[in-house]
């Protein structure tokens, strides 16, 4: 241990100094007048604050919001079909319920992510929806509630924790099995190339879920000593990276199904999953390579001692810890990825940008180009901007960049 | 050495690791080479079933099509140049929108820092917005709601200072066009060139034997100020002309036209691109100490020095690579032009790819161009790489 590990030791123990209650005036002086250019800068800004708040207020109480609600059904899940729209509600429960029971077991960040989930559930529930949708929105709070009740009872119980990783885990497919439908139990849903905001969702969990594993793999071959595997995962890797998402798209919309034989013919969405997955498979490689050349070698060479082989090292060992370093950046390439699927539109999907489209061809929502793109930019502001938050606290809670 | 050899003879080669790997890996090639060859005989019957064959003869054919920006081109002329009017188009646009996207970027990343409150949380404020909404968005945003739908029409344009004019059709700003006198201006631009080059080649041994501190740029910069100063003046007539736009009866004349694709396009990459560089800018210079300037100062080093020797080379290590891996972000992001309609590679390339049906050469050219220009960047960040890396006790 050095002497800067030492200080820095002693600095976490010691006290923060007394905080100064400072005025108003000293910290305007301090903070926004302290020099002649300081003071230009904050009247400029000022002016620069009110010209866009102003503009934005006087747009906002004209622009005509009903475009929003009367659209909102299309927006969300597009043509999913009204009467099995239970189903889309039944898989956010599922999650809700989880979320719940990760909460209850777990506590700390899980607790405020699922209790701000719930909260906002039933601040929705207020607003003037029908009465139908405000007890389904209920509903989520209710489902997190028992989530909650069942993980804080099944705490201290063994299998508990791997009850709730492997149902996270299935909850995935059974989700997509539930909206999609099964044939002969569940009636398979049609157009599913149409489902709006979902399908946003949809494609940046199955890219993450699915690339998870490739992209582990892959980080492995590259890091590999046998030259072979390190060449071929080292030019996967580059390639995709190298290329940008939408020529991935076009390859899958138009020369994938030349690719494989005639009798398999994957529809577009699947075509589209695929692309997103190899895409996504490449980032997470250089994601999880990161978090294992974050691996001090004293952790293999000690595992080596302690007699296990090279798979169990990294297996056992190396992955769990290199793991947990790059959660942040995986939360972080989820959050590109949700973003990236915007560009679903570009091979006639209709996620929530391009579905925008055929209400803008209606006439009688002629003219509300504005309201509909803030009304996105603002969807996914908020879920990009409150997984990032949630991401910087789990650097925190980690430590990642500290030991 | 007789263990060595002895162990080597007990050990029987289906147990040798040596063996071993080398088996391994040729398996692994195999598996990859027979998977890789069954999509390429699967490609061959589909392409079969169609009657097609893969070949770039294609690109000797008339194109056919209007490209409206860029080098100049006809649509008599082939399907292999107007592929590198994209090609140029999407350099050009990059270019530009980098140096664009440096200069938002670094203002508010050194905003980010400030000690004005205020300033302080506006770029935070406009961090945090843009890098959280998907870029298409934000280009559609700037595209069909800013610019083809609050832009009025060319009549009732609005007016910037500088002769600018923004307007439903693009954007007209005054130009600097090449006059007829340019050609022998030229020779002096030249001329120029090559000896301020050879005076900061020498500036810079010169200052390297003495062991000091010093600017050859400033005096490069100089001396070939003054040449082309003087070549002005030694040139029959104004070598360049200014150029500004003028309404005429229907449109602007004059000065330099920008389509409303582009416009839209640089500034939506612009924008973007400048939130995340600007936190690239700021941690670069947070993670140079205060130590360090403090401590340069006290050796007695001037404050351009201490800026120039110390603070700047240390962020800068920090900040060129994650910065090229940006400029190399907003190359590919230029891609999306195709969704707002501009001629760039992408955008050529499947129009290419409507008229003749290439599926399969058409993305390779695409996918080709696109790894060059990734290649060619971190070949470069590379070099840099090892020539910036810390040499350590």
């Amino acid at each position: 241990m050095d002497e800067n590990q030492l200080a820095g030791y002693a600095d976490k123990n010691q006290l923060p100094p007394p905080s100064e209650r400072i005025p108003a005036i000293r910290w305007l002086k301090q903070n926004l007048f302290s020099s002649w250019f300081n003071a230009i800068l904050t009247i400029v800004s000022t002016a620069l604050i009110m010209t866009i708040v102003f503009g934005l207020l006087r747009w906002a109480l004209e622009a005509r919001w009903e475009v929003i609600p009367a659209n909102l059904k299309l927006l969300l899940v597009g043509t999913y079909p009204v009467e099995y729209l239970w189903r889309v509600w039944a898989v956010v429960y599922l999650v809700a319920f989880l979320l719940g029971f990760s909460s209850g077991a777990h506590g700390g960040l899980m607790r405020r992510v699922s209790t701000t989930a719930a909260l906002v559930s039933v601040v929705l529930a207020v607003l003037p929806f029908p009465w139908g949708t405000r007890g389904w929105l209920l509903g989520i709070a209710v489902a997190a509630a028992a989530g909650f009740g069942l993980g804080y009872l099944g705490k201290g119980i063994r299998w508990c924790k791997r009850l709730e990783i492997a149902s996270w885990i299935l909850s995935f497919p059974i989700s997509l099995i539930f909206l999609n439908g099964v044939g002969g139990i569940l009636p398979v849903i049609k157009g599913r190339t149409m489902w709006g905001f979902m399908l946003n969702l949809i494609g940046a969990v199955v890219g993450i879920g699915l690339s998870f594993p490739v992209g582990v793999l892959l980080a492995l071959g590259r890091r590999s000593k046998l030259r072979a595997i390190r060449l071929v995962c080292t030019a996967y890797i580059e390639i995709i990276r190298g290329v940008p998402l939408i020529s991935l798209l076009f390859m899958a919309s138009i020369m994938l199904q030349l690719l494989l034989p005639a009798s398999v013919r994957p529809d577009l969405l699947i075509r589209a999953m695929l692309t997103i997955t190899a895409f996504s498979a490449a980032y997470m490689a250089e994601n999880v390579r990161g978090g294992l050349q974050a691996i001090p070698q004293g952790q293999y060479e000690a595992a080596y001692a302690v007699g296990l082989n090279k798979a169990l090292t990294t297996i056992l060992i190396i992955l769990p810890q290199a793991l947990r370093i790059v959660i942040p950046a995986i939360v972080g390439q989820f959050i590109a990825l949700f973003m990236d699927t915007t560009l679903f539109g570009f091979i006639a999907i209709l996620e929530l940008l391009n579905i925008t489209r055929s209400i803008m061809g209606n006439l009688e929502w002629r003219g509300t180009i504005f309201e509909l793109y803030v009304f996105i930019g603002v969807v996914f502001w908020i879920l990009c901007y409150s997984m990032s938050y949630v991401s910087r606290r789990i650097e925190k809670t980690l430590g990642v960049g500290e030991r | 050495m007789s263990n060595k050899v002895s162990s080597s003879h007990s050990v029987p080669f289906w147990r040798d690791v040596r063996v071993l790997r080398v088996i391994g890996q040729v398996l692994f090639l195999v598996i990859i080479a027979a998977g890789i060859l069954w999509l390429l005989n699967n490609l061959q019957v589909n392409l079969r079933a169609c009657g097609l064959r893969i070949s770039f003869n294609f690109l000797k054919n008339t194109a056919g099509f209007p490209i409206s920006e860029g080098l100049r081109y006809n649509p008599t002329d082939v399907h292999g140049y107007a592929f590198w009017v994209g090609i140029v188009n999407t350099i050009r646009i990059s270019l530009i929108g980098i140096v664009l996207t440096t200069i938002i970027g670094t203002v508010v990343g050194i905003a980010r820092l400030s000690s004005n409150w205020l300033v302080k949380k506006l770029a935070g404020l406009y961090v945090e917005v843009v890098r959280n909404i998907p870029l298409l968005v934000q280009l559609f945003f700037w595209y069909f709601a800013v610019m083809l739908t609050a832009l009025p029409m060319v009549k009732n344009s609005i007016g910037l200072p500088g002769s600018i004019y923004l307007t439903r059709r693009g954007v007209y700003l005054p130009w600097i066009t090449p006059a007829e006198s340019f050609g022998t201006w030229a020779w002096y631009i030249i001329g120029g060139l090559v000896v301020a080059i050879a005076v900061y080649v020498f500036r810079r041994i010169q200052l390297k034997r003495a062991e000091r501190p010093g600017f050859p740029i400033i005096w490069a910069g100089t001396i070939l100020i003054l040449i082309l100063g003087a070549g002005w003046f030694l040139t029959p007539g104004n070598p360049l002309a200014l150029t500004i736009p003028v309404l005429k009866r229907f449109n602007f004349e004059g000065g330099l036209w920008l389509s409303t694709s582009f416009t839209s396009l640089l500034v939506g990459l612009s924008v973007y691109t400048g939130a995340f560089i600007a936190e690239i800018v700021r941690a670069g210079i947070l993670a140079v100490s205060r130590g360090q300037t403090e401590a340069a100062r006290a050796v007695g080093l001037k404050k351009a020095h201490v800026l120039r020797l110390v603070v700047l080379p240390q962020a800068l290590r920090v900040i060129i690579p994650p910065l090229a891996s940006q400029y190399l972000n907003l190359t590919k992001n230029s891609s999306l032009a195709i969704l707002i309609g501009y001629y760039d590679l992408m955008n050529v390339g499947t129009t290419i790819f409507n008229q003749t049906g290439r599926a399969v050469e058409m993305i390779l050219l695409i996918m080709a161009s696109y790894l060059t220009m990734s290649l060619l960047t971190s070949l470069l960040m590379n070099y840099y790489n090892r020539r910036m890396k810390l040499v350590e006790r």
